[in-house]
């Protein structure tokens, strides 16, 4: 990253705007383009989520709860405490709950029925945020770091599974608020943006893959490290819909439906965005 | 005899049940599931109550064709129906303060759960929209409306199409991804009104 070229760059990007005329804000925009796409590939030099994964392999690894057990005995769906490309066929069925679970809902039924948390204790603390950290957040960190460059492949075998898809397909249309706004508002066209900020088209494969992979992310504007449920809760927040409840089953139905369409694509993430 | 025939119908039945359990449930059972357990997802916060997922007519037929063409009979009859809830100016009067309008058009809050009840309320046209040219940072999920007045004309017919698009962009063209602002109650009357005049005063920068 050069410094001169990036100044230069933004100079140019405001001569435009003083400027005005229409050629000129197509060059200042795209100019601008580049200049976050050059802010986001220098971002990539290093990652704070580093410290949440650290956090997180931490609290895998340790006694908790009021039985003192660590996440050893938690089977998120490759055998008892095994983490090694566990994420990337998540979300999944589970017989001994009896329901579809994403990564945050298991970690939450662990540590329920292994480390003798009540549920309200295990789900009290989903995010982050200034003077309040999350143990989640950590846990999820590391889980989904041990699947980095593991292909995804989240199955449709179980009829809960496929119910699950289906019915995060339709909630991802469905339109409601004061807005109309539907997940599909800002996600099912190729090459748009809101503001400059460029947006995945979910329903497509390339579009699922290259956004489903990159979450969890750390967002640089929040200094916070960002997990799948806390990105469907903000996108419904913009959308002007009430609160989404954390591990709810419509959150796990829209979690199997991205998931599953991002199949084939390499995991890549806790990944790091603006 | 008559046992037997009882017993039989009842093995019918229970076997027709059983197929029905083995089929696919329809898209309508699916959409309808799929509503439900909406319902059950979220708590109300903020001034966003759990009445936002109760779908109104337009809402419902938009989801249910979402994926699919929407039948030119069911676009007339939501544009029908939107065209009619549209509240005119009793006044006549189209426009308002464009100044106010680019405010208006900058201004990204309003509904959320995390915003002011009492506001501030925009209408985050810059989200989907290019019109000042002065204003780079614009989205494109709708089209340019740079020079929109000075393009079509500064006419009483398109002002009062400007007014009503904004007011409820259904009523022109089903199923838009654009909010029914005044339908809706998003924004006020006078608000739209800036917004008219952002789009249609000879003096706005969306005109230069």
């Amino acid at each position: 990253m050069n410094i001169m070229t990036r100044r230069a760059s933004v100079r140019v990007a405001i001569a435009a705007v003083v400027v005005g005329a229409a050629a000129t804000v197509a060059l200042a925009q795209t100019s601008a383009v580049e200049e976050i796409e050059k802010y986001r590939a220098a971002l990539q030099d290093g990652n704070p989520a580093d410290l949440w994964e650290a956090r997180g392999e931490d609290l895998w690894k340790s006694p908790r709860g009021p039985k003192k057990v660590s996440f050893a005995t938690c089977d998120l769906g490759q055998g008892p405490g095994v983490v090694k490309g566990a994420y990337a066929q998540l979300p999944k069925y589970f017989a001994d709950a009896g329901r579809v679970m994403d990564l945050e809902t298991r970690l939450v039924y662990c540590m329920v029925t292994q480390q003798g948390y009540t549920d309200a204790d295990a789900r009290k603390n989903p995010f982050g945020g200034p003077g309040q950290k999350s143990d989640i957040e950590a846990l999820v960190a590391y889980v989904t770091s041990q699947s980095r460059g593991v292909k995804m492949n989240v199955a449709l075998d179980h009829p809960k599974e496929k119910e699950a898809f289906a019915l995060g397909e339709k909630m991802f249309v469905f339109r409601g608020g004061p807005h109309d706004f539907s997940c599909a508002t800002c996600h099912a066209e190729t090459g748009k943006r809101i503001r400059l900020q460029d947006l995945p088209n979910l329903m497509t494969v390339a579009g699922a893959q290259k956004a489903y992979t990159t979450w969890p992310a750390y967002r640089v504007s929040q200094g916070e490290m960002r997990t799948f449920q806390w990105r469907l809760n903000d996108c419904f927040r913009q959308q002007r819909f009430p609160d989404l409840i954390f591990t709810s089953d419509a959150s796990i139905a829209l979690t199997m439906y991205l998931a599953h369409n991002a199949n084939g694509a390499a995991f890549n993430a806790p990944a790091i965005k603006r | 005899m008559r046992k037997n025939i009882l017993l039989w119908a009842g093995a019918v039945a229970v076997a027709a049940a059983v197929v029905g359990c083995a089929t696919a449930p329809t898209d309508v059972e699916v959409s309808r599931r799929a509503a439900a357990v909406l319902k059950d997802s979220f708590n109300a916060k903020g001034q966003a109550g759990l009445d936002r997922l109760d779908q109104d007519e337009t809402q419902r037929l938009c989801t249910q064709y979402a994926n699919k063409p929407l039948p030119k009979d069911v676009a007339e009859m939501i544009e029908k129906l939107n065209l009619a809830s549209i509240k005119w100016p009793a006044d006549g009067k189209w426009l308002g303060d464009w100044k106010n309008g680019e405010k208006i058009a900058q201004e990204g809050r309003g509904k959320q759960f995390s915003d002011d009840p009492k506001g501030p309320v925009g209408g985050n046209c810059y989200a989907c929209h290019q019109l000042a040219p002065q204003e780079v940072s614009f989205g494109t999920i709708g089209p340019s409306l740079y020079q929109f007045g000075k393009l079509r004309g500064y006419t009483d017919e398109i002002r009062k199409y400007a007014y009503g698009k904004v007011w409820n962009a259904d009523a022109y063209s089903a199923c838009s991804n654009m909010p029914r602002f005044g339908h809706s109650q998003i924004l006020s009357e006078q608000q739209i009104r800036d917004l008219v005049a952002l789009l249609m005063d000879p003096e706005s920068p969306v005109n230069k």
